[in-house]
């Protein structure tokens, strides 16, 4: 150790250098800065010993609290599962009237199913199930594969076009793209169904015109629109005598529809949410519709 | 004790040893665990290697700074596993070079984002995100849907790939534009090698909705699909933790 030398303003040693006539303090560090670092080393070493901390390998030391974030996570899930399972138990085994006249499993249902719905389904269908172009509403009595319960809930399962080995499948062909109906044949089968949800069954064209547009339906779209145009559930034809119009019911987007044809797709959620969640997705609907306006 | 460095400070050579250890703990901390990764990373044997074209999109991921608002790493708290999905597991990542975990959700994770919606929804979103999600703050990426997508260098990066462990062929490599333009035209002969190379479960659609053209709509719609699908290694880890 070198001489201390005490600085004879302060009364601190210095560091006993000089540089160019310059002498520099040796402030003892604070004690308060000491007890702070000491206290984390403890702190730390307690730490190694409570909670998994070194690795050894392919393993590590466990800790003597034995905390493990995977196992919390599969804890906390089934403690939820365990209180939800009270009133979500019910809804697997209970009729359907039954849960929809019971007010206060309803209310969870309208909960959760709000935030399933917020989820998962909202991206496209809105947050309030209000629909969008391509994206049907779901709160109308439009329903393209049915409005029955277990029709919606087989939608939910297994989707439209999604993949799934049950999955629904819909197609309308691309009537013009792939030349089946050429653009005049197209404008006047588009102005015939046009003319199907106008309220004075007149639409935009000539008798004759309309009755060329009835001709082409006939022999084209029927098969899947029905006869009547009222569509069908089986093949997800949608009724075109309606006011409900998924790409839209100007002349300009029946016209795209069907010269490029239409595939919608809604995924499959089997595999994502549980049967219980698709359960109460299908019911929170079903009560939506009905009380909406 | 306190005392000890003033001794210290006066051996120059002492000095550096002590500086050498001193800074190789902080280093031992950090790498000794990488020495026995492969160990500690769970197993995935049928995990499958991103195309040609989701790896373009990935790339476009990566341009584009969706890591930024976007994370790709669901924790292990309960309310993640519920919005989310099975929480995410390293093996998950371990072709990602360079990882897209994140660190910050402006925007909702995407760890399980693939297969969740259309793929018309994807490109709707990506046109102008508020015609689907009136509520959304995210910038519009049309032009993604009129830029066509750089080919050339996928070999390249296939290449760059394989040197730090992602297991891509020769022929992977070799065939990577033909591949990337397969997965996307769905109707052309190229999309038959896509599935001989990258196994039947490969998408193999027109993502951006033309088929005619291989767009950066498409390689990052792809990409987006593929999104937590490359092993279904956390899910068989939910269920296996669900029996116990």
């Amino acid at each position: 150790m070198g001489v201390i030398e005490r600085d004879p303003h302060t009364g601190h040693g210095t560091t006993g250098h000089e540089w160019n006539g310059i002498k520099e303090l040796n402030t003892a560090v604070p004690w308060p800065i000491w007890a702070f670092l000491i206290a984390t080393v403890i702190f730390s070493v307690v730490w190694w010993i409570l909670m998994p901390a070194w690795p050894l390998g392919d393993t590590y030391t466990k800790g003597l609290l034995g905390a493990d974030v995977r196992q919390n996570v599969a804890t906390d899930l089934k403690s939820a599962e365990e209180k939800r399972s009270i009133w979500a138990s019910r809804i697997e085994k209970e009729e359907l009237s039954a849960i929809m006249s019971d007010s206060e499993l309803m209310q969870d249902i309208r909960e959760t199913g709000h935030a399933l719905f917020g989820d998962n389904c909202a991206a496209c269908h809105g947050a309030r199930a209000e629909g969008g172009p391509g994206y049907p509403k779901l709160t109308d009595s439009a329903w393209l594969w049915g409005q029955t319960p277990d029709a919606i809930f087989e939608t939910i399962r297994a989707g439209v076009n999604s993949g799934h080995p049950d999955s629904r499948f819909s197609q309308m062909p691309a009537w013009g793209r792939d030349q089946m109906l050429d653009r005049k044949a197209i404008i006047d089968v588009s102005a015939f169904v046009k003319s199907l949800s106008d309220a004075n069954k007149g639409g935009n064209g000539s008798p004759e015109q309309l009755a060329a547009g009835q001709k082409i339906f006939v022999d084209n779209c029927a098969s899947c629109h029905g006869s009547d145009a009222h569509g069908a559930h089986q093949t997800g034809a949608p009724d075109l005598t309606d006011n409900t119009w998924l790409y839209g019911g100007d002349a300009a987007s029946i016209y795209e529809s069907i010269y490029n044809g239409r595939q919608g797709h809604m995924p499959a959620w089997e595999s994502r949410l549980s049967n219980a969640d698709r359960k109460i997705l299908m019911i929170y609907l079903l009560d939506l519709g009905q009380n909406s306006p | 004790m306190f005392q000890a460095h003033y001794k210290l400070e006066r051996y120059s050579v002492g000095l550096v040893i002590a500086i050498i250890i001193a800074a190789s703990i902080g280093g031992i901390v950090e790498i000794a665990p990488l020495f026995t990764i492969d160990q500690t990373v769970e197993e995935a044997p049928g995990m499958r290697v991103y195309t040609p074209l989701e790896l373009a999109g990935r790339n476009i991921y990566v341009r584009e700074g969706c890591y930024a608002c976007h994370s790709q790493m669901i924790r292990t708290l309960r309310d993640e596993v519920e919005r989310y999905g099975p929480y995410s597991l390293a093996v998950e990542s371990q072709y990602d070079h360079p990882m897209l975990w994140g660190s910050k959700r402006t925007g909702p994770d995407l760890a399980r984002i693939g297969g969740k919606y259309s793929d018309q929804w994807h490109v709707a979103h990506l046109e102008n995100p508020r015609d689907v999600v009136p509520a959304s703050i995210m910038p519009a990426y049309s032009f993604l849907a009129r830029t066509q997508l750089r080919t050339d260098d996928l070999s390249m990066h296939l290449t760059a790939l394989k040197k730090v462990g992602v297991p891509y062929t020769d022929s992977m490599i070799e065939k990577a534009v033909e591949d990337a333009y397969g997965q996307a035209a769905p109707f052309s002969a190229l999309a038959d090698g896509v599935v001989t190379r990258y196994g039947d479960a490969t998408h193999i659609r027109a993502f951006d909705g033309d088929p005619g053209s291989v767009s950066e709509m498409d390689a990052l719609v792809a990409y987006l699909q593929i999104i937590g699908r490359l092993t279904d290694a956390a899910h068989e880890q939910k269920s296996s933790g669900d029996a116990e």
